[in-house]
């Protein structure tokens, strides 16, 4: 078997909440003991509704949040616990694509700056060899070179997108972590966006982590997924198990609230009602037993772990 | 039987420093009273412009309306008189759901206040058209006995929007309420005038999947239940093929398609329609995709707008609008090439 180039153990980020005299009154618990292998080459899709804890993960791997507990192994290698030069170096190859591109270009840099920028940080290459390396992957991503000379505001967001993806494909990374990669783009241009990223995929060898609220794209795009839900891990495994096959009632209501066109309206009767509860006062025991049709005592009680079922893994008292 | 709104060829456009832009070219649509309709296309197609068009709320320095006429139960809204218009029309016959909810409250009053302030002026209760008078609007009366039956239809409606325990949520400060809550409370606050028309403009898009199904069957439910007509601008095909009862369809500033829902996803014909369909992601991974790019409004291609992009382009296409045709019931399409069926 394969090793796993990045994997987690047991992953734990938690944020204090601070009352007066910045006394501590509590945690919030964004991400609550997660643990996933990220296979060389795969797509592993994060998928959870806003506030779950996907982001805070994905930055948690980054090293933008420290973890509280638990561990991250990239390529044989523990980096949670890494000294910031030698952390910068494992940086080069695990790198993160931010959810919106255009905020995270300079707007006073020209695209051709904002693309040396990271070659000048973590290589010693030279400028003509700096630029060389811009414009194959400028190329790459499918935009002329003329697009070095302008400014963020002059190219569209999908553009934008393409500049963000470029930056990050100048260093040959191994690792993409893809935080929701095609929010506020348009269904005819996340199409291609999309296809962009196989094609990428392909060419420079990647394994991407794709962490996403929007099911469809995580569909069509990974191999295995997970389901968060307020910090944890309620379901994850094969992209068409969890899709055709729901064991976890969440992640029923979640492919059930999808709408389909030409297929039965979900308005009609969808089943879910309210919304997830605060993250700082979680409910005892199963967190989603506020909202399960399935609850009984014992879900209040004991809070169900990630068991094998089928070809992937549920935690849930009572699945499918 | 005549619709209880129509837009006829309206043409407007925005003053910007590089020029003026053509932002809607010519669009016609029409609602019937108790009808969902969708609106879609791509950001930047004109959509919300629209909306706020109808409303008489476009931004007044820069916006100019070229042409055409937004008629309103047989009125013309453009040509009416501004004040019988804010008195009787908007706010009142026609009111609207913002996109993000997060953004539409006042974050220093309470929900409550915010409610009854829009009851104060705009109650179906109200016997005299409550317009501003002569007193400066924070001294106005608002008569106890009015104010009482409005406050209990306040809490009939909040619980019709089914939001739990509505007399302690009145009392609650936008912060404290989620995503979800605020955007039932801003359904509720439309629905309270009694509108006619309920402009949605985006409503579920700030939202996660599975709030997003429980508030557009709300939509749905209660716009039968009242018999209000509902314009849904959305960008979300998947929201549009659940609740509506008619999609029409625009590409930059240009109407291009319209027809009943059943119809527009089995048999769309405009090649824009049919591509931007293609491009929704699927189970195998073959999204297509447009290539090119949605043209700028202020030099916008000459004829359908569309052609840069059309693999079915052709001389005429370049030239002139096309014309309207009619392919059935309900359905038209502006194309020379339109994609007919087989039958």
């Amino acid at each position: 078997m394969t090793q796993a180039i990045l994997s987690l153990g047991d992953l734990q980020v938690h944020f204090a909440m601070r009352g007066p005299f910045n006394r501590r009154i509590g945690s919030i618990k964004a991400v609550d003991g997660v643990s996933f292998d990220l296979m060389p080459g795969e797509v592993f899709g994060l998928v959870g509704e806003s506030g779950c804890g996907k982001s805070t993960l994905g930055k948690a791997i980054m090293g933008i949040h420290k973890p509280t507990a638990g561990e991250i192994w990239f390529e044989g290698q523990r980096i949670d616990r890494l000294a910031p030069a030698a952390r910068r170096a494992v940086r080069r190859s695990l790198q993160y694509a931010y959810q919106d591109p255009g905020a995270s270009l300079d707007p006073r840099w020209k695209i051709g700056s904002s693309l040396h920028e990271p070659l000048v940080i973590h290589t010693d290459l030279d400028a003509a060899a700096r630029d060389a390396r811009i414009r194959s992957i400028l190329e790459a991503v499918g935009l002329p070179d003329t697009h070095l000379d302008l400014y963020p505001h002059e190219i569209s967001g999908g553009q934008q997108r393409r500049v963000g993806l470029a930056r990050i494909l100048t260093l040959h990374p191994k690792v993409v972590i893809l935080d929701e990669p095609t929010s506020g783009l348009d269904v005819s241009v996340q199409a291609t966006v999309l296809s962009l990223f196989r094609g990428l995929r392909e060419t420079f060898d990647l394994s991407y982590v794709l962490i996403s609220h929007d099911l469809a794209v995580i569909r069509t795009m990974c191999s295995r997924v997970a389901v968060m839900y307020l910090g944890r891990i309620v379901e994850s495994g094969p992209t068409d198990a969890i899709f055709d096959r729901p064991r976890h009632p969440y992640t029923r209501s979640l492919v059930a609230a999808i709408p389909k066109i030409g297929g039965v309206r979900v308005t009609r009767d969808f089943w879910l009602q309210g919304e997830p509860p605060d993250p700082s006062n979680l409910p005892s025991g199963c967190r989603f037993r506020t909202r399960c049709p399935k609850a009984a005592d014992l879900c209040a009680r004991e809070e169900p772990a990630l068991g094998t079922r089928g070809q992937g893994s549920v935690a849930c008292h009572f699945p499918d | 039987m005549t619709a209880l709104l129509a837009v006829e060829d309206l043409s407007l456009g925005f003053a910007t420093e590089a020029g003026f832009a053509s932002v809607l070219d010519r669009v016609s649509l029409s609602i019937e009273r108790g009808q969902v309709l969708g609106l879609v296309g791509e950001s930047g197609c004109g959509k919300t412009t629209l909306a706020r068009a109808i409303l008489g709320v476009l931004p007044r320095e820069t916006a100019r309306i070229t042409g055409g006429r937004v008629l309103f139960r047989g009125t013309d809204l453009l040509t009416a008189d501004p004040a019988v218009v804010n008195q009787t029309v908007r706010g009142r016959s026609i009111t609207f759901v913002p996109q993000d909810p997060f953004t539409s409250f006042n974050p220093v009053f309470t929900v409550g206040e915010q409610i009854m302030e829009i009851l104060k002026w705009k109650s179906p209760r109200a016997v005299a058209p409550t317009g501003r008078g002569w007193l400066p609007a924070v001294v106005s009366r608002y008569p106890s006995d009015r104010k009482r039956l409005d406050f209990d239809a306040v809490l009939e409606l909040l619980d019709a929007v089914q939001l739990p325990r509505p007399d302690q949520m009145l009392r609650k400060y936008p912060h404290e309420l989620s995503g979800g809550q605020r955007q039932r409370l801003m359904i509720a606050m439309a629905l309270l005038p009694g509108p006619d028309l309920v402009i949605a403009d985006e409503p579920t898009t700030a939202l996660d999947v599975t709030i997003q199904a429980q508030i557009l069957g709300l939509i749905r439910r209660l716009a039968t239940e009242r018999n209000v007509a509902v314009l849904l601008t959305t960008h979300d095909l998947g929201a549009a093929y659940e609740i509506c009862d008619a999609v029409n369809v625009m590409y930059a500033g240009q109407d291009v398609e319209s027809a009943p829902v059943e119809r527009f996803f089995a048999a769309p014909a405009h090649p824009y329609t049919t591509k931007l369909l293609a491009s929704l992601p699927r189970a195998d991974g073959t999204a297509s995709g447009i290539p090119g790019e949605v043209p700028g409004l202020i030099t916008p291609p000459d004829g359908c707008r569309f052609h840069p992009r059309c693999e079915r382009a052709a001389g005429p296409c370049r030239q002139a609008r096309p014309p309207v045709d009619q392919l059935g019931a309900g359905h038209w399409v502006r194309c020379y090439h339109p994609h007919r069926e087989a039958t």
